[in-house]
């Protein structure tokens, strides 16, 4: 149920960063999705019925995908610092959504929907199953297909890529929004399945746990599945830590901070720095070398 | 004729291209045009805004006529955390490192500042000192860290300072919830001899909250230049971040600067933490959640182009929009348009090259048509 948007989210983040460029704005694209999933939902939801679920799942990632070609623009079109503009973009999340509630909602938060995502089968959350086809669906890209190869070069040696007729620009384009797609598909996951309502600490950094989980991960789709097993196991610890009786004794702000300390941990430990792609985060501008 | 109008133009974008504060204000400038565009689009009045801004820079409430001076004071006490967490943001920019940790590092120094002020000596003067100092030395630990972290390890800064961020959030509630006589959202009240409070400025500003914390965030600008243009380490922790590597062949040991300049920006954070919790408040706070000055100071660095007195003007810019929210409410406009123009602000500076490229673009095209015309 955490797992999921993390492992959608670190998906997104890793097909963004395989083609050089950096996406902070993670997070920020994830409350976009989160909010347009809520809202849509709440008017929805009286007339689709059930339905409206996968609507208004759609309709975030939309959302996200829009915002993420403001990233893709200002990173790629016009070379800025692609961290900058991912901080940016953050700020603005939790700007536009909270002023837009205020609009449609009269209120900081979005007004609660009656139903969110019901546990299908055996108790699993069919975004449970959406995240494993994401991530089949990238492995299979990324490496079973020429489009892939180009993607995956464009991280490494746009340069390189450019001489042998790739368009290197199109195909960051192409990965950005497909970050914000899937970024904003993991932010409606996410408010669906825990929550009636999305407010402003309803993606409590999750993006940036999505980004260490790639960073662990090694950029590759096996060890992010791993990863964000691990991080979502950590995160859903912190709820459930109350029910056991033993756990009853310490703070329960210590299970809250347990996910951000392990993923810090863990970035310490395996500081994959000499993993990333290696031109992830400079500009490519063109005819250079 | 035509040179005259060639000659004319070209200092308005000679200007651009090369003053960045022009292009600081020009992003402000495009940032609240944008606002005001949305406001419009929701079907409200700008105009709000605007009387909201101008009570909080002069006191003078459109509507009725008459001057609140308290708007003022409340306006320069809202910048005092901007301002310093501005600076914390962008003196790690001097350095080439992207601090987002403010929010962490004020956190630390705001439940330091609060502990030693329910548990210290209380001894007037001396008290609320050794809380601020011991607040400044928390945020530079709590900075430290994860420059030690990036130095050492190559661990990014950026996601380690957002997961310090929120262990800082929950590390200081359990901290402060043992203090006590604490329930779950306040202390007790702190003895008097912590408070930051002065009679004088409280007076000339009619019961604002404007306290002695001020005194030290004109010096920390004051400080912040001097390090950065006036000492060695400045120097070495700009050629640090201009080029790593040609400051390690100059011998500059970056390992140690890169550490030092996260500490050093900790700890500017740290004392807006301490100011706030002893000068805005009295009594200390179960934080629920993030005060946000540390996310607001990342625009401030950003627009004040890491210099101390852009950072300084930048911080009192963001304040006045952050004072002016109660107002804006009162004024039908919905609080949050002042993080939409603040995000926007960012996303514009951090298009301010490709902003330099169009420049450039238009008038290479404008020459080239103007030697077509000549032939």
């Amino acid at each position: 149920m955490l797992v999921s948007p993390i492992l959608i989210t670190a998906t997104g983040g890793m097909i963004c960063e395989r083609s050089g460029v950096v996406n902070i704005a993670l997070e920020g694209l994830m409350v976009f999705g989160a909010f347009a999933a809520a809202t849509a939902h709440f008017f929805l939801e009286p007339v689709l019925g059930p339905l409206s679920v996968w609507v208004a799942l759609f309709i975030g990632a939309l959302f996200g995908m829009t915002f993420a070609s403001i990233h893709a623009f200002a990173s790629i079109s016009l070379n800025a610092d692609q961290t900058v503009s991912g901080t940016g973009i953050n700020l603005l999340a939790s700007g536009v959504t909270i002023f837009l509630s205020q609009i449609f909602f009269k209120q900081d938060r979005t007004k609660q929907f009656m139903l969110g995502m019901m546990p299908g089968p055996g108790g699993i959350y069919p975004t449970a199953w959406i995240a494993l086809a994401v991530l089949v669906i990238a492995w299979f890209i990324l490496y079973r297909r020429p489009f892939g190869l180009r993607l995956r070069a464009c991280g490494e040696n746009p340069q390189a890529a450019a001489s042998v007729g790739i368009n290197v620009l199109g195909i960051r384009y192409v990965a950005v929004l497909a970050s914000g797609f899937l970024g904003g598909l993991a932010g409606s996951c996410l408010v669906l399945t825990t929550n009636t309502q999305f407010n402003s600490t309803t993606v409590n950094g999750h993006g940036f746990i999505a980004l260490a989980v790639v960073s662990f991960g090694r950029w590759k789709p096996l060890g992010i599945a791993g990863a964000s097993l691990l991080f979502g196991t950590a995160l859903a610890f912190s709820i459930i830590a109350n029910d056991y009786e033993i756990l009853r004794h310490l703070p329960k702000e210590v299970f809250n901070i347990m996910p951000y300390a392990i993923t810090l941990l863990t970035l310490v430990i395996f500081s994959g720095k000499n993993y990333a792609p290696l031109a992830a985060g400079k500009p490519y501008e063109k005819g250079s070398s | 004729m035509a040179e005259k109008s060639l000659k004319k133009r070209k200092s308005f974008r000679d200007l651009l291209m090369t003053s960045d504060g022009a292009i600081s204000v020009m992003v402000v400038f495009l940032g609240f045009l944008c606002g005001t565009i949305l406001i419009l689009a929701v079907g409200r009045n700008p105009v709000g805004m605007y009387k909201a801004i101008l009570q909080v820079l002069t006191g003078f409430n459109v509507d009725r006529q008459r001057f609140y001076v308290r708007y003022i004071g409340e306006w320069l006490a809202q910048s005092m955390p901007l301002i310093l967490c501005g600076l914390s943001m962008a003196f790690a920019a001097r350095t080439g490192l992207f601090n987002i940790g403010g929010e962490g590092q004020y956190v630390v120094g705001l439940t330091v500042a609060q502990m030693v002020a329910l548990m210290g000596p209380q001894v007037p003067v001396l008290h609320w000192m050794l809380a601020l100092t011991l607040a400044m030395a928390a945020g530079a630990c709590w900075g430290g860290i994860v420059g030690w972290l990036k130095a050492r390890f190559e661990v990014s800064e950026v996601v380690a300072t957002i997961m310090l961020n929120y262990i800082a959030l929950y590390g200081s509630r359990i901290l402060i919830m043992r203090i006590p006589g604490t329930n779950t959202y306040k202390t007790p009240d702190y003895p008097t001899t912590a408070l930051l409070d002065s009679s004088f400025l409280s007076r000339i500003t009619h019961g604002s909250t404007l306290n002695l914390g001020i005194i030290f965030v004109l010096l920390s600008v004051l400080a912040y230049w001097f390090i950065i243009e006036k000492t060695r380490l400045g120097f070495g922790l700009r050629a640090t971040g201009f080029n790593k590597e040609a400051a390690r062949a100059s011998g500059i040991p970056v390992v140690k600067s890169i550490a030092l300049s996260m500490a050093i920006a900790g700890a500017f954070a740290g004392l807006g933490g301490g100011i706030v919790a002893l000068g805005s408040f009295k009594f200390g706070r179960v934080l629920a959640n993030n005060d946000g000055y540390g996310f607001t100071g990342i625009a401030v660095a950003l627009v004040g182009n890491n210099t101390a007195v852009g950072t300084l003007l930048a911080g009192l810019l963001f304040g006045m929009l952050s004072s002016a929210q109660p107002l804006m409410e009162s004024n039908r406009i919905p609080k949050e348009i002042t993080f939409i123009i603040q995000g926007l602000v960012v996303v514009f500076i951090a298009i301010r090259v490709g902003f330099r490229i169009f420049l450039k673009y238009a008038a290479s095209k404008k020459a080239k048509r103007e030697t077509q015309d000549n032939e």
